[in-house]
This record gives C-alpha cells, sequence and structure tokens, in this order.
C-alpha cells in the first residue's frame, strides 16, 4: 500500500485554497501530522558527528556489507521535530485520564526516572566483576527483600522480563517441582475469565489447559473445582484479584484442596495493586505469584513495556527457582549465583531464563516508589485504588449494566457491559466517544465473561476531580448510546485519526515501508 | 504521600457516594484473618524524595560506570554514546506514560515508531520484516527456534558453540520443557564450528542457530550453512548481539538467514546492568504469520487518511489463548523508541561511520595487546570485539585489572566455567568510546598484572 501522505504539500489545492475545513498542508493548527522517516530523510544525512577511524587494515574477513542498507537519517533538529511531533498523537497518563482495566495505569513518578539514569546504574555492564557493582546487587537485594515481605512469600525470583515472563517462571517452577517429585501431571486449571497470557503460557510449558467454571458472583466456582481435582492436576492459576475486579473469598480454601490434591497455586498479580501492603497473598496458600512492577510500582509503560516480571515463590517452589540471583555473603557482599555454583547454591534450579539477571533499569524504579511510599504509604495505595473504583462503580451502575453490582464492592477496577445499549450500538463505540470526550477508554471487551465488557480501573493517583469528570462523560456517551445517536457510530471525530481500518490491515499487511522499492 | 491526591474529606464524602461506612467495608472479600491490621510489619515507611534519592546516590556510588573508566566489556552488551537527543525524546509523557496501543486513533505517535522500527530493523537484518520487539536477544532467540519448529514441524535445533552462552542456556531451559532437542557444543579457540553445524543437519533438524559475530567476536561467512540449510528443510537462525556490526558487514539475510534475531541494546539502550534491553526479531514475508509477537501495519482511516495498527493479532495470546504463537504480552517499547530513534540519527552514513570507527579502533587495540608477550590473538577476524588468550586464566586478571581502574574485559573463565581449554580467554570489545589514552591504559596494566 504505502500511499502518497495526504498531510504533504497540496499544491493541487492551489496557493491560496481554503474551503471549509481544509488547509494548505493538511495540519490544524496544533494537529500536525508527521511523514514516514523514509519519506523525510536520506541516507546520506546524519544526526551524529563521529570522528574519521584511524587508519587500520581491515579485519572483517572479506564480508564487508558493500549493498545500500536503505536507512535513512535526519539532522538533529528535525529528528527532535520528527519525534515530538509523533509523541502528540498518543493519549498518555501525563495528559490525562487513563482508565485501562488490568493495566494499572497509575503516575509515573519522575524521581524513579531520575534514579534510574544515575551513572552508577545506568552505565553499569552487566558481566562487571562483582566488587565494581556492590550497589546495583544491593538494589536487586533491597527490592526483592521488600517484594518477599509484601507478598508473605518465601523467595523471589526477580528475572523474568515481564509479566507473562512471570507467568512461564512460575509454571516452569511447578513442572520442575512436579518432576523432582517424579509425578507427570498433565493438566493446569484455569479459569474462564483469565488473562489469555495464562492458557498460553500453561500451553507453552506442555500443560494442557481446562477451564473452570464461574460463580453466578463472578467467583472461581469452588465446587467445581473441588470436584476436577485430581492426581493429573499440576495445578491451578487463579487472578487474584480476578479480572472483574473482584477477590476470590475461597482463595484459601482453593489453595488447601489443591495442595491436598497434590498441586500448586500460581497466582496471577497483574493485579497486585489492590491489595498491596493490605494483604499478603502467601497468607492464602499461593505457591507463585508475579509482580507486574510496571503495574503495582509504577514503572513507566512505555507505549507497550519494557515490563518487569518478578515471581514470589513459596518454600515449596523456592529451590526450582531461575539462576541467576543475588545472594548475601557472611562477610555481608553480594554476589551473583550463577551457572558456576548452581550446584552448591542451587542445585534444582531449573535454569536460566534471560542473558543477564533482569530488568535492572525497571529495579531502580519500583524500589524508587516503594521506599516512597513505604509500608504505611502502599497500604494507602490499594485503599485509595479501591476506594476510587467502587465511587466509579456506584456512581455509574445506574446508567450502565454493572454485572457483579449486587454481589458486594469491588477490588481496584469496576466491570460494566453493554446491556440496555440501542440496536446497533457497541461498547466499541463508547469507547470511541470517550476518546473525543478527551480520555483514554477502559479496556473493552476483557474480560471475555460478559457481553461487551468495559473494565475501569482508576488507580489510586487520580484525584475526585478527574474521577467526577470522568463518570459525567462516560455517563453521557452511555446515554448516547442508549438512545442511539448516530453521530457516536463514526466517533472519534476529534483524534489524530478516525477509525482504522483493521480488516485491511490484517488481510492485506504491509509491515514495512517498500515505497522507495518497485512494488510487484 | 506526594503521589495520592485524595484528601481525607475526599475519602469520607466518596465512602458516603459509595454507602460503605469505612474503607475496610470494601475489603469484606478478604477473609478476616487474612486482613492485616496495620502496615505490613517489619518495612520502613514513607520517604521524602530527598530521602530516597540520597539511599540511592549512596548506592550507585558503590558502582563502577562504565563512562568513569577505560572499558573493554561486551559479550551481548556494548558501550556506546547515546546522543542526549534519545534520552530527551523518550522521556517525553506521550511515549513514556502511554501503553500498548490497543486504541490507535490516540496512539499513532507509538504505532508510527513501530513501523519505522520494524522497517529499520528488517533493512538492517537483510530481511523482509520484522516484529515490534521482543524482551531482549536471548529471549528472542528462542522464540525463534520455536517459531522454526511451528514452519518445519521438527524438534531438532543445531547451536552454534559460538552462540552466547547465556542464550543458550535460556534454549536448554525452555527446551527442557517443550521437548525440542538441542545438539550444542562449547567454543573452540581453534576456529568457528561451521563444519561441525553443516554435518549436524539432517532431516529432523528444525533450525541451525548461529551467533553472527560470534561470542569471541569471529565472522563467518554463512552463505555456506544457509544453503546446507536450505538443502535440508531447515532454517537458518542468525543471532546477532551487536548491531552496530551490521553497518561494517554483510547482513544475515543477505547471506540467506531465515529468521534473524538480535539484541538491539547497542543503540540507544545502554547498559543498565543488563536490562531493560530489546529484543529484534525478523524473518521472510512467507513466515509472518509463525512470528512471535506484536506487529504494527499500515492502514487507512475512515476518511481514507493513512495510520497504523497492530495487526495480525490472531497470531496472539490474548484471542488465540493456549494455541497463541508465544505466552508474550508486552514488548519492550520504549527500548524499541530509543533503538529506532537513535539508528535515525545515525542514518546509513552514521550507522556506517560508527562501524568503521568501532571497527579501527578494535584493530589498533588487539595490534597493541597481541604485542605484549604471552598474548594471542585467537580471532582470524572481527568487528569490534576479539578474544585473546593469556598466559594465565584470564578470570583473576580481570579483577586484577579492575583493581587498577580498568575494566578490561570479560573472562571466557566467568562464560563458561570449569572449561579449562578456555579459561585462559578474555573477550575485549572496543567501541568508539575508547580513546588512545584508554587503550594505552588496558596495556600498561595488562603487562604489569601478567608480569
Amino acid at each position: 500500500m504505502n500511499a502518497p501522505n495526504t498531510a504533504g504539500w497540496r499544491p493541487e489545492l492551489g496557493e491560496a485554497h481554503i474551503a471549509g475545513d481544509e488547509t494548505f498542508t493538511g495540519n490544524r493548527a496544533l494537529m500536525l501530522d508527521e511523514r514516514l522517516i523514509f519519506e523525510i530523510g536520506d541516507a546520506s544525512t546524519t544526526g551524529v558527528d563521529i570522528d574519521p577511524a584511524p587508519a587500520a587494515a581491515s579485519r572483517l574477513g572479506n564480508l564487508a556489507r558493500s549493498e545500500a542498507i536503505g536507512l535513512p537519517g535526519l539532522s538533529e533538529p528535525e529528528t527532535v521535530r520528527h519525534y515530538t511531533r509523533l509523541s502528540r498523537q498518543n493519549y498518555g497518563i501525563d495528559l490525562g485520564f487513563f482508565p485501562l482495566g488490568s493495566c494499572t495505569m497509575k503516575h509515573n513518578p519522575r524521581l524513579n526516572e531520575a534514579v534510574a539514569r544515575m551513572k552508577g546504574f545506568k552505565d553499569v555492564h552487566p558481566l562487571q566483576p562483582r566488587e565494581t557493582v556492590q550497589g546495583a546487587l544491593a538494589v536487586i537485594d533491597e527490592l526483592a527483600h521488600w517484594l518477599v515481605t509484601l507478598t508473605g512469600m518465601d523467595s523471589v525470583a526477580m528475572s523474568p522480563k515481564a509479566g507473562a515472563h512471570g507467568e512461564l517462571c512460575g509454571i516452569l517452577a511447578i513442572k520442575a517441582a512436579l518432576e523432582a517429585r517424579g509425578e507427570d501431571r498433565k493438566v493446569i486449571l484455569v479459569p474462564e475469565s483469565a488473562h489469555g497470557t495464562n492458557p498460553a503460557t500453561a500451553a507453552f510449558a506442555g500443560f494442557s489447559v481446562e477451564n473452570i467454571p464461574a460463580t453466578e458472583a463472578g467467583r472461581v466456582d469452588l465446587a467445581a473445582l473441588k470436584a476436577r481435582l485430581g492426581p493429573d492436576v499440576a495445578g491451578v492459576m487463579i487472578t487474584n484479584p480476578n479480572t472483574c475486579g473482584l477477590f476470590e473469598p475461597d482463595l484459601k480454601a482453593i489453595s488447601d484442596a489443591v495442595h491436598a490434591a497434590g498441586g500448586y497455586v500460581y497466582c496471577d498479580g497483574a493485579n497486585f495493586n489492590a491489595i498491596v501492603g493490605k494483604v499478603r497473598p502467601g497468607d492464602l496458600g499461593v505457591d507463585a505469584m508475579h509482580i507486574n512492577l510496571h503495574k503495582t510500582f509504577s514503572t513507566p509503560h512505555g507505549g507497550g513495556g519494557p515490563g518487569s516480571g518478578p515471581v514470589v515463590l513459596s518454600a515449596a517452589l523456592s529451590p526450582y527457582a531461575p539462576l541467576p540471583y543475588v545472594k548475601r555473603e557472611a562477610d555481608g557482599s553480594l554476589r551473583l549465583v550463577e551457572e558456576e555454583t548452581a550446584a552448591d547454591d542451587q542445585p534444582a534450579s531449573f535454569g536460566r531464563m534471560v542473558a543477564f539477571h533482569g530488568q535492572m533499569g525497571m529495579f531502580t524504579r519500583a524500589l524508587a516508589y516503594i521506599l516512597s511510599h513505604g509500608a504505611d504509604g502502599l497500604k494507602q495505595v490499594a485503599e485509595d485504588a479501591v476506594l476510587n473504583a467502587n465511587y466509579v462503580l456506584r456512581s455509574l451502575e445506574g446508567v450502565l449494566d454493572a454485572p457483579f453490582g449486587h454481589s458486594g464492592p469491588c477490588m481496584h477496577e469496576a466491570l460494566f457491559t453493554d446491556d440496555g445499549f440501542a440496536e446497533g450500538f457497541s461498547t466499541l463505540d463508547v469507547a470511541k466517544g470517550l476518546i473525543d470526550e478527551g480520555f483514554h477508554p477502559m479496556t473493552v471487551y476483557f474480560p471475555l465473561v460478559v457481553h461487551g465488557a468495559m473494565l475501569v480501573e482508576p488507580t489510586e493517583t487520580e484525584s475526585k476531580a478527574a474521577l467526577d469528570q470522568f463518570i459525567g462523560a462516560l455517563r453521557s456517551v452511555a446515554l448516547r448510546a442508549k438512545q442511539g445517536d448516530p453521530a457516536l457510530k463514526s466517533a472519534p471525530h476529534f483524534a489524530p485519526r478516525r477509525r482504522l481500518d483493521e480488516t485491511l490491515a490484517a488481510r492485506k499487511p504491509v509491515l514495512a515501508w517498500k515505497g522507495d522499492k518497485a512494488e510487484g | 504521600m506526594r503521589y495520592l491526591p485524595l484528601t481525607p474529606e475526599d475519602r469520607s464524602e466518596m465512602l458516603g457516594v459509595i454507602g460503605a461506612g469505612a474503607i475496610d467495608d470494601l475489603f469484606v472479600d478478604v477473609p478476616a484473618e487474612a486482613r492485616l491490621p496495620g502496615p505490613v510489619p517489619g518495612l520502613p515507611l514513607r520517604a521524602t524524595e530527598m530521602t530516597v534519592e540520597r539511599h540511592f546516590s549512596a548506592l550507585a556510588r558503590k558502582n563502577k560506570a562504565a563512562s568513569d573508566h577505560p572499558f573493554f566489556l561486551g559479550a551481548g552488551a556494548y558501550k556506546h554514546h547515546v546522543p542526549a537527543s534519545v534520552d530527551h525524546l523518550i522521556q517525553r509523557g506521550e511515549f513514556l506514560t502511554a501503553y500498548t496501543p490497543y486504541q490507535p486513533e490516540i496512539a499513532q505517535g507509538t504505532l508510527q515508531v513501530l513501523f519505522e522500527f520494524q522497517t529499520q530493523v528488517a533493512r538492517l537484518f537483510g530481511c523482509d520484516v520484522a516484529n515490534a520487539s521482543m524482551y531482549d536477544g536471548s529471549t528472542a532467540c528462542w522464540e525463534a527456534i520455536g517459531m522454526a519448529g511451528r514452519v518445519t514441524r521438527r524438534k531438532k535445533a543445531v547451536l552454534s558453540g559460538g552462540l552466547h552462552p547465556h542464550y543458550v542456556s535460556v534454549a536448554k531451559t525452555m527446551a527442557r520443557f517443550t521437548g525440542d532437542v538441542l545438539d550444542t557444543a562449547t567454543p573452540s579457540l581453534d576456529g568457528t564450528d561451521l563444519e561441525r553445524l553443516i554435518g549436524a543437519i539432517d532431516a529432523e533438524t528444525s533450525c541451525v542457530v548461529v551467533q553472527y559475530p560470534d561470542v569471541l567476536g569471529r565472522i563467518d561467512d554463512l552463505s555456506p550453512l544457509a544453503a546446507a540449510c536450505q538443502a535440508a528443510g531447515a532454517l537458518l537462525i542468525a543471532v546477532v548481539t551487536e548491531p552496530v556490526a551490521l553497518g561494517a558487514i554483510k547482513a544475515p539475510g543477505e547471506m540467506g538467514a531465515d529468521i534473524v534475531v538480535g539484541e538491539g541494546q547497542s543503540l540507544g539502550v545502554g547498559l543498565q546492568f543488563g536490562g531493560p534491553y530489546v529484543g529484534l526479531f525478523a524473518t521472510r514475508d512467507k513466515y509472518v504469520r509463525q512470528m512471535p509477537g506484536r506487529l504494527c501495519g499500515e492502514t487507512v482511516d475512515a476518511t481514507g487518511k493513512r495510520g497504523y495498527v497492530l495487526t495480525l493479532s490472531t497470531r496472539e495470546q490474548h484471542i488465540r489463548r493456549e494455541k497463541a504463537t508465544s505466552n508474550i504480552c508486552t514488548n519492550s517499547g520504549l527500548c524499541a523508541l530509543a533503538f529506532s530513534i537513535h539508528m535515525t540519527l545515525l542514518g546509513e552514513r552514521g550507522l556506517r561511520d560508527l562501524a568503521a570507527l568501532n571497527h579501527a579502533r578494535a584493530v589498533q587495540t588487539a595490534d597493541r595487546l597481541v604485542a605484549i608477550p604471552g598474548v594471542s590473538l585467537v580471532n582470524d577476524s572481527f568487528f569490534n570485539e576479539f578474544t585473546v588468550t593469556l598466559p594465565k586464566p584470564a578470570r583473576q586478571i580481570v579483577h586484577d585489572l579492575a583493581a587498577k581502574g580498568v575494566l578490561g574485559g570479560v573472562s571466557l573463565g566467568r562464560l563458561y566455567p570449569g572449561e579449562a581449554a578456555l579459561e585462559n580467554g578474555l573477550v575485549i570489545a572496543v567501541t568508539e568510546v575508547v580513546t588512545d589514552e584508554d587503550i594505552a591504559a588496558l596495556e600498561a596494566a595488562l603487562k604489569e598484572v601478567l608480569a
């Protein structure tokens, strides 16, 4: 495809042509479109001054790259402008309310950015001799101590790179523990409301996945779960609070039953923000739980990562934790336990999940966030997050269907459905209408257990005034959906783009720019 | 607490709207015995910004920063100069505090960057198409092995001894659980293992995995290996841990690699003690539906205007659940942005100049070091990283050099503990940040500690 850019100069309009809301450039004041670097840059331009290479005979083994690579460059001012203009087509937490359920889009404190950029952290190589990185190892050790204590667990594996990678870590620990027991259990039970990563992770590790049903109240059906337990069940993966925003009151009973049947309990900790500092998952019998540092502990989401997913483990699973990890010696110094000493330090470890030691840049940020709050502040985080979500739930349940509103308070997120919308109007229309109101929409169509789900997670870093404005806007948009306002079907009207054709993108994939190559 | 806007008055007013008497009424689903009466015991209470900053400053001072010392470490992570504008731009709140572009109408910034990033990576690697990034090089490498298994419906992967040992370890961990069979080897100082790899390919082989340049810095023409793979219906996976090299040497895709993965940390990201980094993943058009990870594609909006969306998501976990190509959910968005900005600043000319400078500096350093008695060069060819053998185990030498203020390389003893044949090997990386004085300092310090 690579259609000609419509945002560039449009001489066909004539020099003085202003018709309706057309402009000569296609831009509209602060609404600035930006062409691709491949359309504005060229291979001979560079924005970096580089010292000339000293004379030296090539040792490249006759493999010098002679063909053109096709990488355009821009000068520094053009580069700054290109990315600044692009940035303005994005919505971020810094701009406004971003209630993306299950993603915990909370304020990203800039102190965290500052400490991560201290030279002693950002400019340290992962394979430096250990006597030159004691401060970096201390950050890992200190964060590990907080995570273990806050969760009431036995140990923590710090290296997983993101939540789904943490899930894999926990599931591999379970598999290793079963192997050590000489058991070949094949089945992992997963509630219907689970994140898609849960069944994907279990399948990746070679388990077969079976769904367990939910009750009318949106919780795991304990009786159905118990009925399915047996010698073929390796464990369960449960999200708590669950993806309907509800606490699983039977989790301890579930854990006890699973343990009695010889299985393990994996808890998806994506929603830990609702209970951090208030409840320790270890007290509920959990064997493994990943913690998304980019959710609960405020490391920036960055347009889709990097994440970080440390996994806290029970005493039963700790022996199988992956390499490497930080160990404190008798003299107080810190060292990494790697393959070399694994036979002595961690003989049952299931091995290494990643090169080097994990997301150090996220550890510094998360620890700065944790130290700033302290144990008392973290408890307040959970309370305010839950308070804000319930305020949204109760303020909107008169206009939007709240499928579990009858069953009591929610935790950190409020779930609504599309029940009562006019014929032909959907959750998607409400989401796009909220864009026009200046908000990032909530999570839509997840969880899958209700029709047209809208999952609102306000987080604790929103003021009451921000919540009131959002509640007013969502009420208005929801009423338009119920009344069948045709303008809502074509929203957003005021965003940098109107609705995008996702079907076309998937049917005829254009995944790289090929505008400079002959099209076949 | 400075990050929490609700006032006590707000809280009581909101509890009134909800119809709750106290905050704990909202936690009634938590069993009473699991509800903590106060803050989690045994942990400190809140701290001011200044206090936290001081704590981290003290810890940071306990580390030796690469930029404060003559610095020669590589082996999968490289110290390059990152232009100041890169870090400025990635800290724009609209990039930093956005999330996965689920609502493309208000995420065109992130999406267009991903489209540009995908194109840059594909071209750098000499491939048709790249994804929107993976966690890092090591996980991208394993994902490539998994993809080769899906494409070929075979389970045996042959790994070069020149593949970074951490990458091999990751693959071994995963293969243990997936049932893939890995044929691995330790590197030999006598030469690369192209012949072993070609000899190991059979009708069960899903892929051959080779690092380029390899962990000791050696560069092989991959064309014969690509031909051997193709003849047997296996895929060739090339792993690039130093993308700057591809400003100087042929791209693996140009030599027939089917999948090229890599670690993108060298451009824009920085050392960061090992993470976050950015995994690069590229392949042929015909395999795109077997690719893991997110993909951004071009489309049009309702008025016909060009725009970008995440696409082909029917491969992914949130749609396919247990049948997904990978369980991966996050990519490494902000690091991909940093990589892409740095690459845009460089452009082809800058990348080639940078690569030429890296190579020349490395050649100069190698020539100086091999003049030291007892030091010999392992490599016939290299880009900006090479391996020397010392007259004694390199592991202690690295500590001795550090004591003299020189961060002198990565010992093979650290990478391959217990391998006696490798214990005298030292892997030395030389990038544009290395000055003449740094080279002289390494030379002098090495002479002293070997004396």
